[in-house]
């Protein structure tokens, strides 16, 4: 079926979908189709049935709703709007609200650089990564990540020599030969697999010396681990995992670099994990996953918003390691209420100060792996 | 993609929207189109929303319209192939062929089958309404799965060969978006989100399921309900929670109790998290005495 087959009245109707691909819509052919044959079905009787068949058979996001109207009433109704901000790049970035800003401590860098002095001010800015001398470090933590990955159980079952669960329909099969006489009694047990890491990134002033070093980490575990999810905190949440993606690890940093607009700025733990448990899509990547947060906690926004963020992060996550720069003294012990009220829920509080920790610490986690 | 245009004499989603409201579920204009959709194109139906909104008893208003048996697949993490299409009843199996000796017996027989409810609906099509529901607990691998069984409804036994639905099966999915669905199969899908009811609606949903809620009692927890989901709870009050508070603040005014009590003490049945009450309790009052004035 060609489109000049098609009768004069579905050329706006397939324009329509040619425009809702151009802004980034995935619409599938046999969506369009169904489209057609959802308005030969209706009728249609008014302008809202189509809206009403586009909708129901184009499925378009629900985030992206209003959106999908407003393309709608600019083609059929012809009126004017403008596309939310978010249509080049989806909910890549989202803004914390802005509830510290009434107070905040001077952001000099001196003071910064002890991490003693966290500001709640949003402080946006940029900057250039500097390339690291971990390298050496990285790629050994690369090679042996894969075989210490904490696993969880998964979906299929494989034959296993001991353990697990009688595999009755092989033993079955295998009887069938020796005619019905049961001889060897196979077993299977459900495969293993890696499980999601998602891995939060504060990049607030106090935090300045160690962000560098936590982004090559997190390029390093992108491409060391199958499912990996990487977001930045400071004023904002910012997804870096489609940034990290690419092999050549300068090129990544640098677009990673770009895509973080609150370098060096306040904290604001609590808005911005409330934010991302906001989002259905992010809140899932913490679903079972092991969730690292390297951060040194110091919150200056409201510490109830973070302890109540950080519980539901919990709730869902396998387990969440907190991996503070500060625990490097050995005297350490978490000083601010809000980190001291999350401990009980957090399964642990360790030594992030260094490169080598880090990985030192993801690599343990497979040898004390939970029986669940 | 088999059209059918009128399925069981709805041809028309003004006609949908009418049998639901005799089977005491209002749908909008949204929901009846979508749904007449589903049926006339033959494609399974997604229902997305908070939890609460009605999705599983939109199910089964339209299993009890087509007259149809509902069959309830309930996923969770780590559903496999044995819980939702078949399994060999094994045991079974090795008694027969025990049992026939040297006589040759055929132990895939229907009798050895256990049907699980994929089955069950691709078997009876024209008897049937499958309905998946909370297809977001599943684990991704599981929904990849589905894909094969709602493109094409058909299911793969080794042992028998494939298996084909003789007419498309009314199916109808539920997700809570407690994570993204994969795009491939929303592609499948005729799409609806279901939204929380706007007040009027909601107050006759209230109205129409709990038959001993006077009209003022059901105007004044729709408004609550509505304050309460402004608030940034982890369960805002669904519908289903709106009916249990007005059936329950009912009952206990009749036992006695005064209005603006009865509204605070049977907040239990709408918020059911502990840390959820501990942050509303401050403005509670102010609420119930704004609804009941």
């Amino acid at each position: 079926m060609t489109v000049s087959a098609l009768p004069r009245a579905a050329r706006p109707l397939l324009d329509f979908i040619a425009l809702l691909r151009r802004n980034g819509f995935p619409v599938a052919p046999e969506q369009s189709l169904a489209f057609l044959r959802a308005i030969e079905l209706l009728g249609p009787r008014d302008i809202e049935d189509i809206r009403r068949a586009g909708v129901a058979t184009l499925a378009p996001p629900f985030e992206r709703q209003p959106d999908f109207d407003m393309l709608f009433d600019m083609h059929f109704l012809g009126l004017a709007g403008a596309l939310s901000d978010q249509v080049a790049d989806s909910d890549e970035e989202l803004e914390v609200q802005d509830e510290g800003a009434g107070y905040d401590a001077p952001l000099s860098d001196d003071v910064n650089e002890t991490g003693q002095a966290a500001t709640a001010r949003e402080a946006l800015s940029r900057r250039a990564l500097r390339p690291g001398d971990d390298g050496r470090q990285l790629a050994q933590f690369s090679r042996h990540l894969p075989a210490r990955l904490p696993r969880r159980r998964g979906y299929r079952m494989r034959s296993a020599k001991r353990g697990g669960g009688f595999d009755l329909q092989r033993s079955l099969r295998d009887a069938i030969r020796t005619d019905g006489e049961l001889i060897l009694l196979r077993r299977r047990e459900r495969q293993l697999r890696p499980r999601a890491i998602l891995l939060l990134i504060d990049v607030s002033g106090s935090m300045k010396a160690r962000s560098d070093a936590h982004l090559r980490f997190a390029h390093a575990l992108v491409h060391a681990a199958p499912r990996v999810e990487v977001f930045t905190f400071g004023t904002r949440l910012t997804r870096l995992t489609r940034a990290l993606r690419l092999k050549n690890r300068e090129q990544a940093l640098g677009v990673a670099a770009d895509l973080v607009a609150d370098w060096d700025g306040g904290t604001r733990i609590g808005d911005a994990l409330a934010a991302f448990l906001a989002v259905p899509r992010f809140a899932g990547y913490a679903r079972g996953a092991l969730v690292l947060v390297l951060s040194d906690g110091l919150e200056r926004g409201d510490p109830a918003q973070m302890i109540r963020a950080v519980g539901h992060l919990a709730a869902r996550a396998w387990r969440i390691d907190w991996l503070t720069p500060l625990a490097a003294a050995t005297d350490y012990r978490p000083e601010t209420a809000a980190l001291r009220a999350v401990l009980p829920v957090l399964d642990s509080v360790a030594n992030g100060a260094t490169t080598e920790r880090l990985c030192r610490h993801v690599l343990d986690l497979s040898r004390r792996r939970a029986a669940r | 993609m088999a059209v059918r245009g009128s399925v069981g004499g709805i041809d028309r989603p003004e006609k949908l929207a009418e049998a639901l409201r005799a089977a005491y579920y209002l749908a909008d204009d949204g929901f009846a189109t979508a749904g007449y959709l589903a049926l006339a194109l033959g494609k399974p139906l997604l229902l997305e929303g908070a939890p609460g909104v009605g999705k599983t008893e939109a199910a089964k208003a339209i299993a009890g319209i087509m007259g149809r048996q509902l069959i309830r697949l309930q996923c969770y993490e780590g559903i496999d192939a044995a819980a939702a299409l078949y399994e060999w009843n094994y045991p079974r199996q090795m008694l027969a062929i025990r049992q026939a000796g040297d006589e040759p017996i055929d132990i895939y027989r229907d009798d050895f089958l256990i049907e699980r409810p994929m089955l069950a609906a691709l078997r009876r099509p024209e008897s049937t309404v499958l309905l998946i529901d909370e297809i977001d607990r599943s684990d991704p691998e599981f929904e990849a799965f589905l894909l094969e069984f709602l493109s094409d409804f058909s299911i793969s036994i080794p042992e028998r060969g494939t298996l084909r639905a003789h007419e498309r099966p009314v199916v109808i999915l539920t997700s809570n978006r407690t994570r993204d669905l994969h795009e491939a199969l929303r592609r499948r899908c005729v799409y609806h989100y279901i939204a929380y009811p706007d007040p009027e609606r909601e107050a006759r949903i209230i109205m129409m399921r709990a038959s001993s809620v006077a009209e003022a009692t059901a105007r004044a927890i729709v408004t609550a309900v509505g304050r309460l989901r402004q608030e940034p709870l982890t369960k805002p009050p669904g519908v289903a929670e709106a009916i249990d508070w007005a059936e329950a603040a009912t009952l206990l005014a009749k036992t006695g109790a005064p209005w603006p009590e009865a509204f605070r003490r049977a907040i239990g049945v709408a918020l059911k998290d502990e840390e959820d009450l501990a942050f509303i309790a401050p403005r509670l009052d102010a609420i119930i005495a704004e609804i009941a004035a």
